[in-house]
């Protein structure tokens, strides 16, 4: 069995899922920003499997490259918001995260 | 061949640790070990550069600036597992049914199988030329995108001076007494 483009595919929709329920039933802020970084991961194996599929051209590759620049930025500006969270309610549960309610 | 096979369980299996992992160090390892089989992944899709940028960008800052924030934060970074609600619940089992779906979709439609590629694709010469030549605009605007993000979270994790925090309770006060002289000047107008 040879490997293909779909394969590519099944697993990057694993893994995209795996970090999809992993945002929505955690609590904890940092693992949450963890399971952004693994949807973000699944999307990068999707753009560089079809890519591969035509290689004359670099789109797919050049995507990639910009998502792992943006995903980043966002684990900075993430992981400083958890460390102003934690300073303000010393947890870093998101249930507590409720300052802007009402 | 294989190694699409032994990679693909090291990043399933990394990503399961990831989620269901109770401390946050150890879900930052699982996350390690998934970025590593991931990188053996673009090698084998002939994206040598990517594979190299995503050790050195993932393994080597994401991770790391994971690791420092949970050693920061200490002992609070344990949060005990929810129970979930019913209406999260409800979305997990719509995902896990939209994954299956898609895997469906992805082995019976997808027979694709690759060819051959040129010589310098996805080397740093290969592309690196791409980036430059087609897509120096949006590499720009990432450079500045990183800046900001910079300047961001280092305004917001700073926290405020002594000065910062006396100016923003007095200010605080002074809003206060304002809303409440208008709350009794609407009062009044109401009543008369």
């Amino acid at each position: 069995m040879s490997i293909g483009v779909g394969e590519y595919l099944a697993l990057a929709s694993v893994l995209f899922g795996t970090g999809a329920v992993g945002f929505l039933v955690r609590r904890n802020l940092l693992i949450q920003l963890m399971s952004i970084e693994l949807m973000l991961n699944a999307v990068n194996v999707v753009w560089v499997a079809f890519n591969r599929f035509y290689p004359e051209r670099h789109d797919g590759q050049i995507m990639a490259f910009f998502v792992v620049a943006i995903a980043a930025a966002e684990a900075a500006v993430g992981l400083a918001i958890v460390i102003s969270l934690y300073r303000l309610r010393k947890t870093v549960e998101t249930d507590k995260a409720d300052a802007l309610r009402h | 061949m294989t190694l699409f096979w032994v990679c693909a369980a090291f990043a399933v299996a990394g990503a399961i640790g990831t989620v269901t992992a109770r401390r946050p160090l150890r879900a930052a390892m699982s996350l390690l070990v998934h970025i590593i089989a991931l990188a053996g992944l673009y090698l084998g899709l002939h994206a040598e550069l990517l594979a190299a940028l995503q050790l050195l960008v993932y393994a080597g800052a994401i991770v790391v600036l994971f690791v420092f924030v949970i050693m920061l934060i200490g002992p609070a970074t344990w949060v005990p597992s929810s129970t979930g609600g019913l209406s999260l619940r409800a979305m997990s089992v719509a995902v896990i049914g939209m994954v299956a779906s898609t895997i469906a979709v992805a082995l019976g439609r997808y027979e694709a199988f690759f060819g051959k590629s040129p010589a310098h694709y996805g080397t740093v010469e290969g592309l690196g030329g791409a980036l430059y030549r087609e897509a120096w605009v949006p590499f720009e605007l990432v450079s500045i995108t990183l800046l900001v993000a910079i300047v961001g979270a280092v305004a917001v994790a700073r926290g405020r001076t002594p000065e910062e925090a006396a100016r923003a309770r007095q200010l605080r006060h002074e809003r206060a007494a304002a809303n409440a002289a208008l709350g009794d000047a609407a009062g009044s107008g109401g009543n008369s």
